[in-house]
């Protein structure tokens, strides 16, 4: 690691087997979509809970992001 | 630190899902918190003064229904509807939406990245995760952008609100599956083609067919009279700033751990 100049750019690492990929991808990636949709939506054309508190605590940022907010 | 146990073979790194993951929802962390960062100083001002012509009546779009909805903390309607206080809006609750999105985007990211490197051509595993950043970006960001522009606030009609967030997250969701398509495309006719022209006609392909659609699905003009123009230009390219921001911060960062990881296990 000290010779930082030297680190090789390709290294002969393999891809991963989809096969162990795809049980982390339903987990991660549904847990990860959600964090997602409460950003981009709740409270907006859908909501999971009632009132605006999150629509209103992630307002600025859904707006930034490029979401449709009202 | 020493002598680190890794399910690699000695002398061969390998990758696995759980340190991709940790390293996206790092990258993502680092991703969110610069998005914020940029959003805070360029975003802000624009948003402010939306809101400030939706409070004197120019946004007139949200007519009377907004005030039965009651819907929104930033509308016309008296303040003690407001949940959320502005000021926090625009600060505490900017960073913990950009962070949270961020941190979303890089869980969703390592996977991305899991799945293309080392079947998205002879990419070192850092220029994949530049690649999937970059194309990511396009297809994610900046092609529903163009199809479905940002709108600050007192911009939009509560009534549409629905159709315009289903096709905006419709947009996202076929953009992403064109792009998929025309990298596989691609990736096929590599060996007839070569890389070049191959990658040609996945791009073209991916820009012919993703423009057919945007053009044929339903578009929404709600700005409302009177509305700066300047003032929907300038928070239009601070959103698009923002998610570069963001998508650059997660590339880049996760490269980073990408190759810091990886060098650290070919040592031990
Ligand atoms: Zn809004």
């Amino acid at each position: 690691m000290a010779v930082a100049a030297a680190i090789p750019t390709a290294l002969p690492v393999p891809a991963i087997p989809v096969r162990q990929i795809l049980p982390y991808a339903v987990f991660a990636g549904i847990i990860s979509l959600i964090a997602l949709y409460f950003v981009g939506a709740e409270q907006g054309a859908l909501a999971v809970f009632e009132g605006t508190a999150v629509h209103e605590l992630v307002h600025d940022a859904r707006h930034l992001l490029g979401f449709p907010c009202h | 630190m020493p002598l680190t146990e890794t399910d690699a073979p000695p002398a061969s790194a390998t990758l696995t899902v759980r340190s991709l993951l940790v390293w996206g929802l790092l990258a993502g962390l680092i991703g969110g918190l610069l998005a914020f960062g940029f959003a805070s100083a360029f975003g802000e001002p624009s948003v402010d003064a939306a809101i400030a012509i939706e409070e004197a009546g120019a946004g007139h779009s949200h007519g009377d229904d907004h005030a039965t909805q009651g819907e929104h903390g930033h509308g016309a309607e008296p303040a003690e509807e407001e949940v959320v206080s502005r000021a926090f809006q625009s600060t505490g609750g900017l960073g913990i939406g950009a962070v949270a999105y961020g941190l979303g985007l890089g869980g969703l990211f390592s996977l991305a990245f899991a799945f293309a490197y080392g079947r998205v051509g002879s990419l070192s595993p850092r220029a994949t995760s530049l690649a999937v950043a970059g194309l990511g970006y396009l297809a994610v960001v900046l092609v529903p952008f163009l199809t479905y522009p940002a709108n600050p606030p007192a911009v939009g009609n509560p009534d549409t609100i629905g159709d315009r967030t289903g096709l905006y997250f419709g947009m996202i969701a076929i953009s992403l599956a064109l792009l998929v398509a025309a990298v596989a495309t691609a990736r096929a006719l590599a060996p007839r083609l070569g890389g070049w022209w191959s990658t040609v006609v996945g791009g073209v392909g991916y820009a012919v067919v993703v423009t057919v659609i945007a053009k044929l699905l339903p578009s929404f003009q709600e700005v409302p009279d009177g509305f700066p123009g300047w003032l929907l230009w300038e928070f239009r390219i601070a959103s698009l700033g923002t998610s570069a921001v963001l998508w650059a911060g997660i590339g880049i960062t996760f490269a980073a751990l990408l190759q810091r990881g990886l060098t650290r296990t070919r040592v031990a």
